[in-house]
């Protein structure tokens, strides 16, 4: 039988088709993805990576609801340029706590990754309610909604924690009983500037070549 | 056989290309809105739900799954029943996929404004849609293969392994990706995190690029492509060769969204083999398209819907072109986050997907409804906006993502960086204003074209077309 009559099968037969595109389509994901979801070194955090406390998690949160990540990057890649303009280079360790992960695809402004401790809170403040009172040049939109809203209002942080708890995130049992109470008295601009501050501080010295 | 059966189900796609055509313009309209908003930053007036990082999923989500999804199962149900001689299987059920998908697009593209967004590309709304979706893929699968297989013509027609392919490979990217740990009706985790989420992500994204982008629209043209030029394909062994290659090589491609990302290298390297790969398979389908509608070039002259068509071509000859190139590590390191990116999706998304689905509806809409297009005059100046919007929108974004990419990269003789990222960012505002010009000739053409859809359509009934016999020679039987 050549390929000619093995292919006439199953262009005549709807089951062959459906099965034949799923196995011939499955190959490069399998190949691809199985290894990299067994890579242990990829789960492994570097010294500084912990899980984010509720505050920074109800950041992290707003960050996303806000589409920040359209045109802003995490992922400060291994290039000279990259190294002296925001810091050392990203390393997947820093990011296991991220679900989802947040490294974007754009940068209409600059990479965040390495934002932590650049700035004061109030320069934050300031930016986010006000962008081109301290850049003149900057094209991003304000936020003024965020310096009204409890940090409590953006979810259930008691269900969040439980939530990633069950998908391995290190949460004792007192960080969720007692995550709620840390939202106290925060709006949705601490919370969010609390997450700022810890982006890619996750390297030290005892991580390998972390200078870089 | 009952008597009803003997008619094919073209109301269903008559309804699927209206609401396909109204997601066109409001989500092309969300588009210019947010590329205003890159030239004047305050049009968002302070308003939560006119800020660009909720409008621009909106615009993305709008345009792939309004306008684009809609006009895929549009033209699937049309050419399925064309090419197996029968009606539709189960057209409740289709009814059903119809009105339950505007649903998901309207109310996702609603709880999108709302914040609710997972932040994955393409996959952003949150896990109660994720679900709906998967279940009226689920009912367009069910009805899509129930057709082919109670066909009454023998092979099954290249048009629709396109299709197929779409329907089963979107729904496996689709399930993959968007498993996640549900927090409350607006919020999940996703299964995945850091770097295994992103090769996760990119495994979608750039498939659902491949196979509903790309995949669905190849359906498309071979099914209409042949029809309009009234030639067969030129060379059905390429379609099949060319058909395979396409399905095994365009999954392996994603990681190209992440080179020198935190990744294992071997991943980024296998990724970029595969896409330079790619651009045989791609290219074969281009050639067989042009080829198909060599003999009848005069054809261009009367009828704007096959100028649609061959343009789409063309782009789309370009565009996969392009996309391997950008997929090579030394070239990415300049393309990679700027708005060289924007323009290449665009080069797709305008100049193949919307026009190749534009000239199908022009070719379409007139057969379904029985009456000769409203004006050919209207369609052919969409034709020139759409090429003159597409190709300024293109050029705009060539000249931004290139002196991005160079000028993030650019270090002085000592070592330092040459420009600061404010400048460089300040000095693209020409650029934006241009495209946002663009965009605005792109969208001028497509209401153009609602117009003159609508003039063609209004008072009239959807023509029955009857079931004709079967060629003993292609019949199941034979």
């Amino acid at each position: 039988m050549n390929g000619l009559t093995i292919h006439r099968k199953i262009e005549e037969h709807t089951g062959l088709l459906i099965f034949g595109i799923l196995i011939v389509s499955a190959i490069g994901g399998l190949v691809q993805l199985l290894p990299v979801l067994n890579q242990e070194s990829l789960e492994t955090a570097t010294s500084n990576t912990r899980p984010y406390t509720a505050a920074q998690l109800t950041g992290r949160d707003i960050y996303i609801r806000e589409g920040c990540s359209v045109c802003h990057s995490q992922q400060v890649r291994p290039l000279i340029a990259e190294l002296e303009r925001y810091g050392p280079y990203s390393r997947a360790g820093e990011f296991v706590y991220d679900r989802p992960f947040l490294w974007g695809s754009k940068r209409t402004g600059p990479d965040l990754h390495r934002l932590g401790g650049k700035y004061s809170d109030d320069w934050h403040r300031i930016h986010l309610l006000d962008p081109r009172a301290v850049v003149a040049e900057s094209i991003m939109p304000a936020y003024p909604w965020l310096d009204k809203r409890s940090a409590k209002e953006t979810g259930n942080i008691t269900a969040k924690f439980i939530a990633l708890r069950r998908l391995g995130h290190p949460y004792s049992d007192e960080d969720i009983s007692g995550a709620e109470a840390e939202l106290e008295g925060l709006t949705e601009m601490d919370a969010l500037i609390a997450y700022l501050q810890v982006l890619g501080t996750g390297l030290s010295g005892e991580d390998e070549g972390a200078a870089l | 056989m009952t008597q009803s059966s003997n008619y094919y189900h073209d109301k269903i796609t008559l309804r699927l290309v209206q609401f396909s055509v109204i997601w066109a313009v409001l989500a092309m309209t969300a588009g210019v809105y947010i590329s205003a908003e890159l030239v004047w930053p305050t049009i968002d007036f302070g308003q939560f739900w006119l800020s660009f990082g909720r409008l621009r999923p909106l615009h993305t989500n709008g345009v792939i799954f309004g306008f684009g999804v809609s006009a895929l199962m549009a033209t699937a149900f049309y050419s399925v029943q064309r090419t197996s001689h029968v009606p539709l299987f189960a057209p409740r059920l289709a009814w059903f996929c119809c009105y339950a998908w505007q649903l998901i697009v309207l109310l996702g593209g609603l709880s999108l404004l709302a914040g609710w967004n997972s932040s994955k590309e393409y996959a952003e709304l949150e896990w109660p849609f994720d679900i709906a979706i998967a279940i009226v893929w689920v009912c367009f699968g069910i009805v899509f293969f129930g057709t082919i297989a109670t066909r009454k013509i023998k092979p099954i027609y290249i048009s629709n392994w396109f299709y197929g392919a779409l329907i089963i490979v979107i729904a496996m990217l689709h399930i993959v990706n968007s498993l996640a740990m549900p927090v409350s009706i607006d919020k999940s985790y996703s299964l995945y995190a850091g770097a295994q989420d992103a090769v996760v992500q990119w495994w979608y994204g750039h498939n659902a690029v491949g196979f509903l982008l790309t995949g669905g629209f190849l359906g498309m043209i071979y099914y209409f492509l042949p029809k309009h030029a009234e030639r067969p394909i030129w060379s059905y062994r390429l379609s099949v060769v060319a058909f395979w290659a396409f399905v095994y090589s365009y999954i392996w491609a994603g990681p190209h969204h992440l080179h020198y990302n935190s990744i294992p290298e071997w991943v980024q390297s296998l990724g970029m083999a595969m896409s330079v790969i790619l651009l045989a398979p791609s290219w074969a389908t281009m050639i067989n398209g042009i080829m198909t509608v060599s003999t009848a070039w005069e054809k261009l002259r009367s009828d704007p819907a096959l100028k649609f068509i061959v343009l789409s071509l063309a782009f789309y000859g370009l565009a996969t072109f392009e996309g391997p190139m950008m997929s090579i590590r030394s070239v990415n390191v300049i393309s990679h986050f700027t708005d060289w990116t924007i323009g290449h999706v665009h080069s797709g998304a305008l100049g193949w997907n919307a026009m190749v689905t534009y000239g199908t509806f022009y070719f379409m809409i007139p057969r379904l409804v029985d009456r000769e297009l409203y004006s050919v005059r209207l369609a052919n100046i969409h034709f020139w906006l759409a090429l003159a919007g597409t190709m300024l929108y293109v050029m705009a974004m060539w000249a931004a993502g290139v002196s991005q990419g160079l000028l993030w990269l650019s270090v002085d003789q000592i070592g330092e960086l040459s420009f600061d990222f404010k400048d460089i960012m300040a000095s693209m505002t020409p650029y934006y204003l241009l495209r946002l010009v663009a965009g605005l000739i792109f969208l001028g053409g497509t209401v153009l074209m609602a117009y003159n859809l609508y003039m063609t359509v209004r008072g009239r009934e959807t023509a029955r077309v009857t079931v004709p016999a079967v060629d003993p020679a292609y019949g199941v039987g034979a």
